[in-house]
């Protein structure tokens, strides 16, 4: 074969592997390129995370507004303090809202919903969430129907 | 008895002897690369006779084993009602998987086999040492092309595994089975992350690419120079690098995907 032929074949060849690595990039991943968007950081002390996990995600009235950064051990308080970056273009949560820890369906993933207060201060980037609902525990739920309480 | 504890050793000492043999060698090709202008054009061909020939290979696979997939996940997810989750398994498993480990598999079946044939009918024909003797290194004319092209092809070939699976998955899950193609997508796109899982995947297929060429070049050039001697070592690269892919894959799933 001549050499010509062989270069346009061959270069036709990582021409298709480039095209399936930005493939998986973008349409299997999801990396799309203004994800690169600012973000800030805000915090939640939580009693229990249950299975809340880095990447998960953040939401607010059902739409993702950010994702959970790190989830670490509060040695002093012995609670929880998760680290989550919020969409730069989210920035007037109210400062009274409350993280909560959902669940999506019955088995599905759990994820951090921010519920809405009512101040007129927003949230700046490092502000700690004031309150917070941990995650729902199915035995706990059982046992204090057991009792009776 | 004295002669088998012997001969275990005998064994033992020309394992390690080979280990030794086939260090020396890759760093004997390594050494002899930069070249570029004057390599280029052998590289080329060589690519396309390792890169471009597997593809219809891979491509076939790669669909049928996304179709699988699809059917084996839809028939297990709809047990538990989540059958839309069809994608983010599908895509987890390939991109992860067996998109680097079966390209590797059918790569050392394919083109390591025919790497080892060539190599080896080179040196019982004695062209290898007539090259020697024109002054020409055998072991930069001849193997570091063929180690080089297997070292680039086979992360391409794998991502292109990867694609067409995820493809055929597709094709399985929402054109015939019926899910929903935005959660298809959807899922898929919420939990494939590009850093930990394409990246890792292409990493793996880079070094199961180095691996499997390594050691297709390296038995081919180290057979003994007779028809036997060529099925032997053509044998030899497909087993050893079946098991180098596996084991390697292990390790490296163990430190990429392993938290702790």
């Amino acid at each position: 074969m001549k050499q010509r032929t062989t270069d346009i074949t061959v270069g036709l060849f990582m021409l298709a592997g480039l095209a399936a690595l930005l493939f998986l990039a973008l349409q299997v991943s999801g990396l799309s390129p203004k994800s690169a968007k600012s973000t800030y950081t805000v915090y939640a002390d939580f009693n229990d995370t249950g299975g809340i996990t880095p990447r998960g995600r953040v939401s607010m009235a059902g739409v993702t507004v950010g994702t959970i950064d790190s989830v670490t051990l509060n040695k002093e308080t012995f609670q929880a303090r998760v680290a989550m970056s919020i969409h730069g273009d989210v920035d007037n949560i109210p400062a009274d809202s409350a993280a909560v820890i959902r669940t999506s369906g019955l088995l599905g993933e759990q994820y951090i919903d921010i519920s809405i207060g009512g101040d007129m201060e927003s949230l700046k980037p490092g502000d700690t969430f004031y309150s917070t609902q941990s995650a729902m525990n199915i035995e706990r739920l059982i046992s204090n129907f057991a009792s009776g309480k | 008895m004295i002669d088998k504890i012997a001969s275990l050793g005998h064994s033992g000492i020309s394992m390690v002897i080979s280990f030794g043999r086939a260090g020396r060698f890759l760093a004997g090709v390594l050494s002899g690369v930069p070249r570029p202008v004057a390599g280029f054009p052998l590289l080329m061909r060589q690519l396309y006779s390792v890169g471009v020939l597997s593809l219809a290979i891979v491509v076939v696979s790669g669909l049928f084993i996304g179709m699988v997939l699809g059917l084996q996940g839809y028939t297990i997810l709809s047990d538990f009602g989540s059958e839309a989750a069809i994608g983010q398994m599908i895509a987890l498993t390939l991109v992860r998987e067996l998109g680097p480990v079966v390209t590797a598999l059918l790569f050392a079946g394919r083109a390591g086999s025919a790497l080892t044939a060539e190599i080896g009918l080179m040196k019982a024909t004695e062209q290898l040492s007539s090259m020697e003797m024109m002054g020409v290194d055998p072991l930069r004319r001849v193997i570091a092309p063929r180690l080089w092209a297997g070292f680039i092809a086979m992360p391409v070939l794998a991502v292109i595994f990867s694609m067409v699976g995820i493809w055929g998955g597709m094709l399985v899950g929402v054109e015939w089975l019926g899910v929903f193609e935005g959660s298809y997508w959807g899922n898929m796109q919420a939990s494939v992350d590009f850093r930990d899982d394409v990246i890792n995947g292409v990493i793996k297929s880079v070094v199961f690419g180095f691996v499997c060429s390594w050691i297709a070049v390296y038995q081919g050039y180290d057979c003994v120079p007779t028809s036997a001697g060529i099925s032997s070592a053509t044998t030899k690269t497909v087993v050893y690098s079946s098991l180098a892919v596996l084991g390697l894959d292990f390790v490296l799933t163990a430190v990429m995907f392993g938290n702790f």
